[in-house]
């Protein structure tokens, strides 16, 4: 299945891209897709717990199963205003 | 009036945008680039904005509805602007307009704290010597 995954900030600097889409295997959750994107980007790796996912606009923890089609984004703390 | 944008922040326009004859009080409240960062004593020449608009409008229409819920029968204006801004440049604005000054007042500062807080919304501050640095912003003394 596809997913897109979006990354802000700091994430999209130490990942390399602001929008990618990922080819995952049936079952996965956001966290193996944290891990697959982090591998080859140890700068990101780091970052795990100062990180939020949101699936389809909505926060979600890692445990959660994504589906094809889904739109994934990967949040630093916010810094507005 | 409630929008990401990515041109320059009228104060004006958010007042035209909320006021009503019902409403006797217009509070606005304008965050603008400014050259001391909260965290590295090298001054800022701009700031670069970033946001995930389809979770940051929602986001923002929250709090917008949140500050009505609290304060009562008001009009609230906001955005935030993304890309790259200069100094004195605004960064965000919000008006609230209310029947009277307490309300107006109220909410505006919630909506600002909850908007700070909660807000999909990425800064990096860009050093005069060229060096530069995402800043999150500390917890909101409203959380």
């Amino acid at each position: 299945m596809m997913v897109r995954v979006l990354a802000f900030a700091r994430l999209r600097e130490v990942l390399g891209f602001g929008q990618r889409d990922v080819e995952l295997a049936g079952g996965a959750t956001l966290e193996s897709l944290w891990l697959q994107l982090t591998s080859a980007a140890p700068d990101a790796a780091g970052l795990r717990t100062a990180t939020r996912f949101a699936r389809n606009g909505a926060l979600a923890d890692g445990a959660t199963t994504l589906c094809d089609g889904d739109e994934i984004a990967l949040m630093p703390p916010v810094g507005g205003g | 009036m409630i929008a990401i944008v990515d041109t320059a922040i009228e104060a004006g326009a958010l007042i035209t945008q909320v006021r009503t004859d019902a409403c006797g009080a217009v509070v606005t409240f304008l965050g603008v680039v400014r050259e001391t960062s909260a965290a590295d004593p090298r001054p800022v020449e701009r700031i670069a904005y970033e946001a995930y608009a389809s979770m940051a409008v929602p986001e923002m229409e929250a709090i917008a509805a949140e500050a009505r819920e609290r304060f009562g029968p008001i009009e609230i204006a906001m955005v935030h602007r993304t890309g790259d801004l200069a100094l004195g440049e605004a960064s965000v604005g919000v008006a609230v307009a209310a029947p009277h000054r307490a309300a107006a007042f109220d909410a505006c500062e919630y909506a600002i704290d909850e908007l700070k807080a909660r807000v999909a919304v990425w800064k990096q501050e860009r050093f005069r010597d060229g060096d530069r640095a995402w800043r999150a912003n500390t917890v909101s003394k409203r959380t």
